[in-house]
């Protein structure tokens, strides 16, 4: 039996998301609330990989995924792998994808922006680079880093 | 082309086209020939900020080409608005006219209004933000004192932090594959977002006299005594960056000067009537390029 077995057993049902930035699990966890969900979960922090040096691991007992939880990972983390778990095999295995306009999900930190004015207009962010992330407001033009996303 | 959001929804080839339209319209602009090309469209100007150069202008520039404008000028029309969103406000104007100008004081105002109108939107400033037909008639003004947009050297002076017209400005002029020039105190230099996109040739100077003899056109912007805490800090700053008609005698004879307007004291009046001042008829340019716009928007339908 390998070490990570034996470190965290499988789970029935749910999600695993593997192949997690280094270091970017806990950050992860708080953006997307699973905390304070009432499920069981487990993470797993600088994992050694055969694809990267280190990775995280979270594995998220009876609850899959939505497709908004998935856009959020794939800003905070975009080479992660999100496994579907039914009865300790895997269902699906999503190749999460930063999408071209990435809507609803990040704040724009322009004040004056017209999206943080007005009722009943949600952010949008056009990608502009997939590999160093840069993200940019399609109303007032702010761009931003990976650094500097703020989501709602 | 739908909606004149910034100048990037217009690519080279419609710059071009805008400015000859723009030239061949002169005549119409001042009143000397008489056009109803746009006769019984309406324009809607939607002016939630006060801005009468800008309103002025796309009013006289719709009535030359016989067409009629609807709008509200008054800063207090926001509160008659009150409750109403932008874009609600938007979709009932854009009902009752066949293009609408706005300016707002929110940065991206245009182009939401852009995603809730059936008919084109202009952008006739958006806080911080966008003023496209103020870079047209940069454009056009340059073209018709120079002769070409192409390879020139262009300093721009004064406050070029804040001062949104030298950014849309620089950005555009990048694409004419001009030098850039970029002479202001080290506090109001051109931000880095605006550099990292320019792919030509541009350096960054504290003073005029070291480059004024290389260039083709000098645009001048207002430094802002509100962009300083010590009053004395900022009249010695504005006092190192003013033009006066001695100063230019190094410039090349056809050089010219450009400034947005209104002008504090930052180009001395003795400029004015020499060969460099071309300012008052760039204030003048915003008539036929603003015509060219709305002949292209609503006429071509």
């Amino acid at each position: 039996m390998s070490d990570n077995l034996l470190r965290v057993q499988p789970i029935r049902n749910g999600t695993v998301i593997d192949h997690i930035k280094a270091s970017r699990g806990k950050k992860v966890l708080d953006i997307l609330n699973l905390s304070g969900s009432d499920t069981t979960i487990s993470l797993l922090i600088n994992v050694q990989s055969k694809i990267q040096k280190r990775k995280d691991i979270i594995k998220i007992e009876d609850r899959e995924l939505n497709e908004i939880e998935i856009e959020k990972l794939a800003l905070l983390s975009p080479d992660a792998i999100v496994n579907i778990i039914r009865n300790y095999s895997v269902a699906d295995k999503i190749k999460i994808e930063i999408p071209e306009f990435i809507s609803e999900i990040v704040h724009c930190p322009n004040e004056n922006c017209i999206c943080n004015n007005e009722r009943s207009v949600s952010t949008n962010f056009k990608l502009l680079n997939k590999e160093n992330l840069q993200i940019k407001c399609t109303y007032c033009g702010r761009k931003m880093d990976e650094e500097n996303i703020n989501f709602i | 082309m739908k909606h004149i959001v910034s100048i990037e929804d217009l690519d080279n080839k419609s710059i071009m086209s805008l400015l000859k339209r723009a030239s061949e319209l002169l005549p119409v602009a001042e009143g000397k020939k008489k056009s109803d090309k746009l006769k019984g469209k309406i324009l809607s100007t939607c002016f939630f900020e006060p801005s009468t150069r800008t309103r002025l202008s796309f009013e006289s520039a719709m009535q030359r080409l016989g067409g009629s404008c609807i709008g509200f000028a008054d800063p207090s029309a926001t509160s008659h608005l009150k409750g109403e969103t932008l874009s609600d406000a938007i979709r009932m104007v854009s009902g009752y006219s066949d293009a609408v100008v706005l300016r707002h004081p929110r940065e991206g105002a245009a182009k939401l209004a852009s995603e809730v109108s059936d008919v084109p939107i202009i952008n006739g400033g958006d806080g911080a933000g966008q003023h496209p037909t103020q870079t047209l008639l940069d454009l056009f003004t340059i073209k018709e004192e120079i002769g070409k947009l192409e390879n020139l050297k262009v300093g721009m002076l004064g406050d070029l932090r804040y001062g949104r017209t030298v950014h849309s400005l620089s950005q555009a002029l990048d694409r004419f594959n001009t030098k850039l020039y970029f002479i202001s105190p080290e506090s109001l230099a051109m931000p880095d977002h605006v550099t990292d996109e320019l792919t030509n040739d541009w350096s960054t100077h504290q003073n005029l006299e070291s480059v004024l003899s290389e260039l083709d056109v000098l645009y001048v912007t207002r430094i802002q005594k509100e962009r300083f805490p010590d009053v004395e800090d900022y009249k010695r700053v504005a006092g190192a960056y003013r033009i006066n008609s001695e100063l230019l005698n190094n410039a090349k004879p056809k050089m010219k000067i450009l400034h947005p307007l209104p002008r504090v004291d930052e180009i001395s009046t003795n400029v004015d009537n020499t060969k460099h001042a071309a300012y008052f008829r760039q204030a003048f340019n915003g008539i036929p390029v603003r015509m060219a716009l709305l002949e292209k928007l609503i006429g071509d339908k």
